[in-house]
């Protein structure tokens, strides 16, 4: 036994994991990745144990639902071989083992910090001197923007090397957004601290976050879920999904100049969060969902509102988008711009939109399937060019199928259970990983218990973690006046990769 | 040509005629207003995430609250949310609301410097930083701007330079690798200028307070203009904050 196998959502003893030397863990997890496209990385860390560091790793499979955990323990004195080197998608899980703890690789191809934490192994590492890569030449000149954009939004540095007007290389730095979430999650211990901070990891992205920690939470409390809660969280989940896929196409269209699509999609996410307030008192849905209980039921009469808000969203969104889909300007800035391959995505270990935008079906609604996700028919929508294009495509149909998924769902609403008992504490010596499909993609939060049942560790992965280094290879050989619309089609996450 | 006329004519009316009095949809949780009924106070100041609720007399500081409203549900016969969203101050002080208190929440006029309305009345220029901002303010500041709320229509605009700016907005608890930036941007914004704090978490640190990632001694070196609290502060919240801030 290489791995444990486990589902979605399932918790096992900390003890069943297979401890593996370095060599066999290395070589039954890379060879898993590199064998079957159908497998990637959801998760991989260590953590201090006994006198080194115990690294987990979570490899999960999309065409068995199945997640394969396995594990080792590493002696900070020695160097080791990265999985790096032979699979690209692990690289930033090694540079984030390599900043908190200080293991040594002997051939990682780009040893860089990730997002300077306040309990990082080497504390002569700021901010302030992070290490870019150079292109030097003549010709060759830099420009660097941020870590504050022009717009408002978070902050995070991109440095350019350019020939004239054309990108050769764009790097990232990131960490300005570092809050310390994942040791806040272990210090504060009251559940509703916990909530609040699951809320607040990114708040573009409420819903996607909270139902990861509280499915992880229930699933280590052993309590089922009574099927109106998993109603309203996937509820939550997709109108979340419309809000911000609409407020992207906003975005874009005011990236291109494009004023009409600008002010047209804009007003028209209005409705959506304006219902998330009807419902819970709450624009972008913070507050509405907690573990093993709700404070808002949703009510028949939430239904005919909403039905109603759809009803009048759906034709004025559709008449739009045939509009700026059709629109040979908008196309120019759109098609064959920001190009990354499926080859590239697969190495990358992309996730989410930034996956399926060309030929790579990950989608965790359909492949390991949370909440009431089993129930629906979910056909993945797919795009084959990988460009700003696809992207904005993928927005565009997934908003409609998220349309139809709402109605279908308001057919027959679940009745609200009484509060039923409290939450057991959580069990002891444990360890447990919930996967839930964000808008952005695949969203992965893991935790483990120690012998009194308290959490030991707790990991948070958004899927911005993995997109990044798409965005970075996006942008090269296109115009530097092409970025914002690379960007804003990928809108990754900044808080949500700092933490 | 013609189709975009007629997407123009299927949006219909989407501004809000007056924003100082319009009304929030739904069930918002604004200012709170707490009675004098008798509760288990303990248990009270224990249950709130950021401890925001003192006892005896029992008040919620909206500078630390979150605005999740579990204390209401608890106790709904001693605290209630209305639906009031203008909750800025310019006072740290007066965002803690105590027992029996039901008044509207105004700026004290003493304390706005005397150039304010007459600089920047009729035109204010911001810059926003986030500094550990989820993202949710974030959000809400920039539909502070679309054709709903179009705040623009007062001059109020958020702009891409400190130089261009009369101030900055600051949103989240301020992380030690953002305390740098924000102070470099704050120094290249052109005196007179204002200082915003928008959110729980940029007035407070809110559920972060404590966290050792945090460096908020920016805050120590200069006077807050306007407080808006709110998880996220809604557009409105917002709005009429600065409208009372500047006219």
């Amino acid at each position: 036994m290489k791995a444990v196998s486990i589902h979605n959502n399932q918790s096992i003893p900390v003890k069943s994991i297979p401890d593996l030397s370095y060599t066999e863990f290395l070589e039954a997890n890379t060879s898993l990745v590199i064998n079957d496209r159908e497998n990637h990385c959801v998760n991989y860390f260590g953590f201090p144990f006994e006198d080194g560091i115990r690294l987990v790793c979570c490899i999960a499979n999309d065409h068995d639902h199945l997640i394969h955990i396995s594990s080792t323990l590493l002696n900070i004195d020695r160097e080791y071989p990265s999985f790096s080197s032979l699979h690209l998608s692990f690289e930033k899980f090694e540079r984030e083992i390599h900043e908190n703890f200080g293991i040594k690789y002997l051939d990682h191809p780009w040893l860089k910090p990730v997002r300077f934490p306040f309990n990082q192994y080497d504390t002569a590492n700021t901010i302030a001197n992070y290490p870019f890569f150079q292109v030097s030449g003549e010709e060759i000149h830099e420009v660097g923007v941020g870590p504050i954009h022009a717009g408002v939004i978070e902050p995070g540095h991109f440095r350019f090397s350019c020939n004239g007007e054309q990108i050769l290389h764009m790097e990232i730095q990131l960490g300005y957004q570092h809050r310390g979430i994942e040791y806040l999650l272990l210090e504060k211990k009251k559940l509703l601290q916990r909530t609040t901070i699951a809320e607040s990891i990114a708040g573009d992205t409420v819903a996607g976050h909270t139902t990861a920690f509280i499915n992880l939470f229930e699933s280590l409390s052993g309590f089922k879920a009574t099927e109106d809660l998993r109603f309203s969280r996937m509820l939550a989940l997709e109108l979340e999904r419309i809000a911000m896929h609409t407020a992207d196409l906003s975005a874009l269209c005011t990236d291109i100049a494009y004023q009409l699509g600008s002010a047209v999609y804009g007003r028209l996410r209005t409705p959506i969060i304006n219902f998330l307030q009807v419902w819970c008192g709450n624009r972008l849905a913070k507050g509405l969902l907690r573990p093993g209980m709700t404070h808002f039921p949703f009510t028949q009469a939430l239904a005919e509102k909403l039905n109603a808000v759809l009803d009048s969203f759906e034709p004025d969104f559709i008449e739009m988008s045939k509009k700026l889909f059709s629109l040979p300007s908008a196309l120019s800035r759109f098609e064959k711009t920001g190009v990354v391959s499926e080859e590239q995505l697969l190495e990358m270990g992309c996730v989410g939109m930034a996956a399926r935008m060309y030929g790579v079906s990950r989608d965790v609604r359909f492949s390991h399937p949370h909440d009431l996700y089993s129930d629906i028919q979910h056909e993945l929508i797919i795009k084959h060019h990988g460009d700003v294009y696809s992207r904005a495509q993928i927005r565009k149909q997934e908003i409609i199928q998220s349309i139809a998924f709402i109605r279908e769902m308001l057919k027959s609403i679940p009745e609200p259970k009484e509060a039923g008992e409290d939450l057991q504490p959580m069990g002891k010596n444990m360890l447990a990983l919930s996967l839930v499909e964000g808008w952005r993609g695949e969203i992965c939060h893991c935790a483990i218990t120690d012998s009194s049942g308290e959490l030991e560790v707790y990991k948070v992965k958004d899927p911005s973690f993995h997109n990044w280094l798409a965005l970075a290879m996006s942008v090269r050989n296109n115009e530097i006046s092409d970025f914002p619309i690379c960007n804003k089609s990928f809108n990754l996450s900044y808080c949500g990769h700092d933490l | 040509m013609l189709d975009n006329l007629k997407i123009l004519y299927h949006q219909g009316k989407q501004y809000i005629p007056d924003l100082t009095k319009a009304e929030v949809p739904g069930i918002f949780r604004g200012r709170p207003v707490i009675s004098a009924s008798e509760v288990d106070e303990a248990k009270l100041v224990e249950l709130c995430p950021t401890g925001a609720i003192q006892a005896n007399p029992v008040s919620i500081d909206l500078g630390k609250c979150t605005f999740c409203g579990e204390c209401a549900f608890a106790f709904p016969g001693k605290i209630q949310f209305t639906k009031d969203y203008k909750l800025s101050v310019n006072s740290r002080t007066d965002l803690v609301i105590i027992e029996g208190s039901d008044k509207p929440l105004e700026l004290r006029p003493e304390l706005i410097r005397k150039e304010i309305k007459s600089f920047f009345g009729g035109s204010l220029k911001l810059r926003q930083v986030s500094a550990g901002g989820d993202n949710s303010c974030e959000l809400e500041l920039n539909a502070c701007g679309n054709v709903n709320f179009d705040m623009g229509r007062y001059g109020i605009e958020f702009v891409a330079s400190p130089r261009h700016a009369d101030g900055i907005v600051i949103t989240g608890p301020i992380p030690a690798n953002m305390a740098e930036p924000l102070q470099i941007c704050f120094d290249a914004t052109p005196d007179p200028k204002l200082i915003i704090l928008v959110g729980t978490d940029a007035i407070s640190g809110g559920i972060f307070e404590g966290s050792p990632a945090l460096d908020r001694s920016f805050l120590d070196k200069y006077k807050v203009d306007l407080y808006v609290p709110g998880n996220p502060v809604h557009p409105l919240t917002f709005i009429n904050g600065v409208l009372s801030l500047i006219r």
